[in-house]
């Protein structure tokens, strides 16, 4: 008992699935009063893992302890009865009932057999008094942002267990201001004793704010180390078991600003989503858009894709007016875009790898001029090797391939139809490591080959390193533009976070 | 395509099943069942009776397919049917010779299935909402067609749609397996077939892929609508007469089941032209087989729910793997015996 | 463009009120059900007919097969200060409160067609209606003597299966033919009182009785599905009227046709003359004020072809069935 002590510690876990070994031997240990990022690329294990934590899987062999003692997890609530609460990254709670009702659903406080909702609501209220949080607890759960109802469902989880909290992802769909609120609150947790386990993507959030990391690779422990003392370049190689391909960061890219700028948007804009803005940008170059969530980007994206029509404004590609109130119409000039919310405007997840990938050919070819079931074929095999997407058969339905798998077949499906410019909206969220890699790689390939390339990311780092212009945006406007040396991360920041009055745009 | 062939027709297996299943039934309730012979030039049994009255289902799944593919469903195609005899018979009776009566029934039908696909498509109304609207109203405007009573023709052209036979076919049954094997060649030959299944899986991404999904949902209403007007044509010349208080009642009940018997999700997407044609036959094989049965008519309905409970309960075991389920236990138990 | 004068035609038979003479000594309103069916449509026009017979202003209300329209209908009636309000129910229950308005207002009331329930029979003067049991009777009664003691295999088209004419029209047939031991029925299936229906049930029979050759006789619960049924059996190669004899209850026009062509054999009428009988019930309450009988049963008459199919089917014709 020298160190502070293993609150929560596993030995040996294995634990397979028909054919394929998830856990191997995995060990693992949370102390009391730590942070704690678990770490890997998808499919490393880290989610059986949890599931094994909180009883929703049996391990096949290897001892799970809580202070010491061996415990035997029957179920979720089992878990929950030892202490082990968990908040998935699609929060688990019930949008449409109130926010007192979310935090003690299934153990209200009753009365005369009734809900006594005056005493629930009170508690309700000193429950998140905890976490500076005030809210009207009568009101419905839906009312309020993601990130409040992330930060209602941790509190429910401490509440109800107390002692380890597991995070899946917690900050994937929070803005910046957010991710600073929930980790106040995960370092007030931390100083009460708990134990947190924490799931993310973000490498700088797990050196932001985590104690130690253990890092997972296809079912075995690869690692474990205070973050203090393991370099991020470590830590990503430790993740990849290889080194990236390129390096992502600080280098920025020093081409030539293109003579002729061949597409070219004047004054385009809609009420009440994004003011009038210009943009022009040339085959070869990528621009990166920058901002908050909220900040008009995807409503740019949409403008220009046809996807939203825009109320003013003019369109002109190589010189002639264009009219683009349709995606079909915006297609047929030669765009793509790659829409930030894959799962529902992205992949079409009943159809196979092979039918995503030749949809929008097959949509600009017309319905009567079918894609043979050989072209779409020898289409899908081409750009499955190409992007080297990792599927067992392109004939698999899309929803069953990882999320950067899923993002490289919508970057096929439009790469398929040639594109002159593509759109891209957050390429790289929710996925994993050595796809990021690939996907900023391919970036620089197709800037390379004279696409123009119009992309939308929260990672001010990698728009850094890929972007020949950045555009910033804040409030529903376009507030400047970066070239040449001035696109460094620090003047973005600095004009993301500008005083409303845009004094320094 | 060997292999293709084959895992279609293992997808194929509890509907195939239930559809050998009914008809040896049929055949013990009725051992004359299989008979066909010869009458006046036309196959005359009860086997062709299935066909021939399943034909106007048969018809309307075909367009019912396409639009609960698309993650829809139109609840108007009884009272279009309505609409279209109604029409096919006044104009008959007042005159007009039949390619005009046919074509302005068929009409009637693409008119009624455009307003469904624009209040779909261009007005986003949920489709139950939208068809709602004409499933009611559109009866009564066969009843203002007809004014209320039926309208008896005696037009042989016409006739010959219901009662008429073609080397010894029933017109029913030709015409159903003409628009099965059109549409069939159309969904295979054209990119209808994924551009449908893509909007009925995910309509907003199919948009953002570059689909006219607008203008995809509208004719796939507007088929239907003719489907169902074409169905109505078959139902009104086969009893000589427009019913409008009661051709094609209930029907779009039964067309969306042969849809869902033949395994088509409610929810869009993955869609078999042809296994809903089968869930047709079914359906009527059934309803065949209790006329012949002999059972008191207060058993139809307990009889019907019960074999497609049985239908549906089979097909979601065999959708979750449960034959291979099966399959991979006796093999292990085999192996334990080893 | 004849079909489109028809369409304009009937929008204007569906108007909610059709008033003939203004000068009228008798007004009466009458609350109908709708226009669900040719017969429905027949009674309206019979009604009409009847009414400007006897000088009478008849206020026609179509409730749509809605309560709450009657209700409001009748309520609108009393408010105008009818005669007299003549009901055709929708349904059998739910009237005492509106009814208690009418006598109130000492407006009579007399339901057509169908009877309703209610714990106070004084809410209403008096009920025409056919006796659908008595209907059944007559076919069964025709039939025992058309077969006169051979042998004879009955098939039976019921109406909507747990619909009260279905159920009294079977019975009664069974009773008509309780003392004929020769007539047999064998099979009995519902065709809902559709053609369509009552053509597939009798392709059904064909098939199940060796072709139709075990079967000596149809009976149909209404016209309809005996004209589907005739259809059928001629598709089947055998003649009706002849091979299968066939008799079905209303007799509406269509069956006239058949029965003129030899291919149908009886029928029994349901009639569409409710009003007439009500009008002189009433007529005869006004002048001597003696209530009529609660239960006025209307004639069920049985047609053959001896009685001049072609002559009725042209009366009827232009009934509106």
């Amino acid at each position: 008992m020298t160190d502070k002590p293993g609150l929560l510690t596993v030995e040996g876990i294995c634990k397979s699935f028909i054919g394929f070994k998830a856990l191997d031997g995995v060990d693992f240990t949370v102390r009391s009063g730590e942070i704690h990022a678990l770490l890997g690329e998808n499919g490393a294990g880290k989610s059986t893992l949890i599931k094994v934590l909180t009883g929703v899987h049996q391990p096949d062999s290897g001892v799970i302890k809580i202070d010491g003692q061996a415990v035997n997890v029957r179920d979720t609530q089992h878990a929950q009865n030892l202490g082990i609460g968990t908040v998935y990254q699609e929060v688990n709670l019930l949008p449409n009932m109130s926010v007192a009702d979310n935090l003690f659903i299934g153990r209200q406080p009753m009365r005369f057999g009734f809900v006594n909702r005056k005493l629930m609501e009170e508690r309700a209220r000193e429950l998140l008094a905890q976490y500076d949080l005030h809210l009207d607890v009568a009101s419905d759960l839906s009312r309020y942002s993601v990130a409040v109802q992330q930060l209602v469902a941790i509190a429910r989880a401490v509440d109800m267990s107390g002692r380890v909290l597991v995070l899946d992802e917690p900050t994937a769909s929070l803005d910046r201001h957010e991710t600073e609120i929930l980790f106040a609150i995960l370092r007030q947790l931390r100083a009460r004793g708990l134990g947190i386990v924490f799931i993310t993507h973000f490498l700088d959030q797990v050196y932001e704010i985590c104690d130690r990391v253990t890092i997972l690779r296809n079912g075995k422990l690869a690692g474990c180390a205070l973050t203090a003392e393991l370099p991020k370049i470590e830590l990503v190689s430790l993740m990849l078991g290889r080194t990236l391909a390129i390096a992502t960061h600080n280098t920025r890219r020093d081409r030539p600003v293109p003579a002729i700028r061949q597409f070219s948007f004047k004054g385009l804009g809609r009420s009440r989503s994004i003011a009038p803005f210009d943009l022009d940008i040339g085959e070869g170059e990528v621009i990166g858009m920058a901002g908050l969530l909220g900040s008009g980007r995807t409503e740019t994206a949409k403008i220009l894709f046809g996807i939203e029509t825009a109320d003013t404004g003019h369109v002109h590609i190589d010189g002639n007016p264009a009219l683009i109130r349709t995606p079909q119409a915006a297609v047929a000039c030669g765009f793509g875009l790659c829409p930030e919310d894959r799962k529902s405007d992205g992949i079409i997840g009943d159809l196979s790898v092979r039918e995503n990938i030749s949809l929008a050919l097959q949509a600009q070819r017309g319905w009567f001029n079918r894609l043979s079931g050989r072209e779409q074929t020898v289409l899908a095999d081409k750009f499955v090797k190409a992007l080297d997407i990792r599927t067992t058969d392109i004939e698999k339905p899309v929803k069953f391939l990882s999320g950067g798998n899923q993002q490289k077949v919508i970057l096929a499906r439009w790469l398929a139809t040639n594109p002159r410019f593509l759109i891209l909206d957050e390429p790289t969220r929710g996925i994993d490591v050595g796809a990021h890699a690939e996907i900023i790689a391919l970036i620089n390939r197709l800037c390379d080959d004279g696409m123009a390339l119009l992309v939308i990311s929260s990672e001010i780092e990698e728009i850094v390193a890929y972007s020949t212009r950045v555009v910033v945006l804040r409030d529903r406007a376009h507030r400047g533009e970066l070239s040449g040396d001035e696109i460094t991360a620090s003047n973005i920041l600095g004009m993301i976070a500008a005083e409303p009055e845009g004094a320094s745009a | 395509m060997s292999r293709l062939n084959t895992a279609a027709l293992t997808k194929a297996m509890p509907q195939l099943l239930s559809l050998m299943l009914i008809l040896f039934l049929n055949y013990l309730a009725f051992p004359g069942f299989f008979e066909i012979r010869l009458q006046d030039g036309r196959l005359f049994g009860s086997l062709i009776d299935v066909l021939n009255r399943g034909a106007p289902v048969i018809i309307l799944a075909i367009g019912m397919t396409a639009v609960i593919a698309s993650r829809g469903v139109d609840l108007s195609v009884g009272a279009v049917m309505a609409i279209s005899g109604a029409l096919a018979a006044t104009m008959t009776v007042s005159g007009y010779p039949v390619p005009i009566v046919i074509l302005a029934a068929l009409g009637a039908g693409l008119l009624c299935g455009l307003w469904n696909g624009i209040l779909v498509a261009y007005f986003d109304l949920q489709p139950i909402v939208a068809t709602l609207i004409l499933m009611v109203a559109g009866r009564g405007i066969a009843q203002l067609i007809t004014e209320g009573s039926i309208v008896t023709f005696n037009e042989p052209g016409l006739i010959f749609f219901g009662t008429g036979s073609f080397a010894g076919i029933p017109m029913p049954i030709l015409i159903a397996a003409l628009l099965l094997t059109l549409a069939i060649a159309v969904v295979r030959r054209t990119a209808l077939g994924l551009l449908i299944e893509s909007i009925g899986i995910n309509r907003s991404a199919s948009s953002y892929a570059g689909l006219n999904s607008k203008l995809l949902l509208l004719v796939i209403y507007a088929f239907c609508g003719v489907c169902a007007a074409l169905a109505g044509i078959i139902i009104a010349a086969d009893i000589r007469g427009a019913d409008a208080n009661n051709a094609g009642l209930w029907l779009e009940l039964d067309a969306i089941l042969a849809v869902v018997v033949g395994g088509t999700s409610l929810f869009g997407g993955r869609f078999s032209i042809l296994m809903s044609a089968l869930g047709a036959v079914i359906i009527q094989a059934m309803n065949t087989g209790i006329l012949l049965s002999g059972f008191p008519p207060e058993y139809n309905l307990i009889l019907k729910a019960l074999v497609i409970i049985v239908i549906l309960l089979a097909q979601s075991f065999s959708s979750l793997g449960g034959w291979a389920f099966l399959k991979g236990e006796f093999r292990s138990k085999g192996a334990n015996r080893q | 463009m004849i079909f489109m004068k028809r369409i304009l035609l009937a929008s204007t038979v569906a108007m909610a009120f059709a008033g003939y003479a203004n000068a009228a000594d008798l007004t009466v309103g009458f609350s109908q059900i709708g226009s669900e069916s040719g017969w429905r449509a027949a009674e309206t026009s019979v009604s009409k007919i009847e009414a400007k017979k006897r000088g009478i202003d008849l206020k026609i209300a179509d409730a749509q097969q809605k309560q709450e329209n009657q209700i409001k209908a009748i309520r609108g009636f009393i408010a105008q200060g009818v005669d007299a309000i003549f009901i055709a129910p929708v349904v059998a229950t739910g009237w005492d409160t509106v009814l208690a308005e009418a006598k109130e207002a000492k407006i009579p009331v007399i339901l057509l067609d169908r009877t309703i329930e209610t714990t106070n029979d004084d809410l209403y003067l008096t009920a025409v209606t056919s006796d659908t049991v008595h209907e059944g009777k007559v076919a069964g009664e025709w039939l025992a003597k058309a077969v006169a003691g051979k042998d004879c295999k009955v098939v039976e088209l019921q109406g909507t299966v747990g619909s009260s004419p279905a159920i009294n029209r079977k019975k009664g047939f069974e009773e008509g033919i309780a003392s004929a031991s020769n007539i047999k029925i064998t099979r009995s299936q519902t065709g809902d009182f559709t053609r369509s229906k009552g053509k597939e049930v009798m392709e059904g029979f064909l098939k199940a009785e060796s072709g139709g050759k075990n079967i000596c006789a149809l009976y149909a619960h209404n016209d309809d599905m005996a004209v589907g049924a005739i259809q059928a059996i001629k598709e089947a190669g055998l003649k009706p009227g002849k091979d299968i004899l066939v008799v079905s209850v209303d007799a509406v026009p269509d069956i006239f046709t058949a029965m003129s062509e030899g291919e149908a054999n009886a029928t029994v009428e349901l009639t569409p003359n409710m009003a007439g009988p009500a009008f002189d019930a009433l007529k005869a309450f006004k002048d001597s004020g003696k209530a009529p009988p609660k239960w006025i049963q209307t004639e069920s008459k049985l047609y053959t072809q001896a009685d001049d199919p072609k002559k009725v089917y042209e009366e009827k014709k232009g009934l509106g069935y």
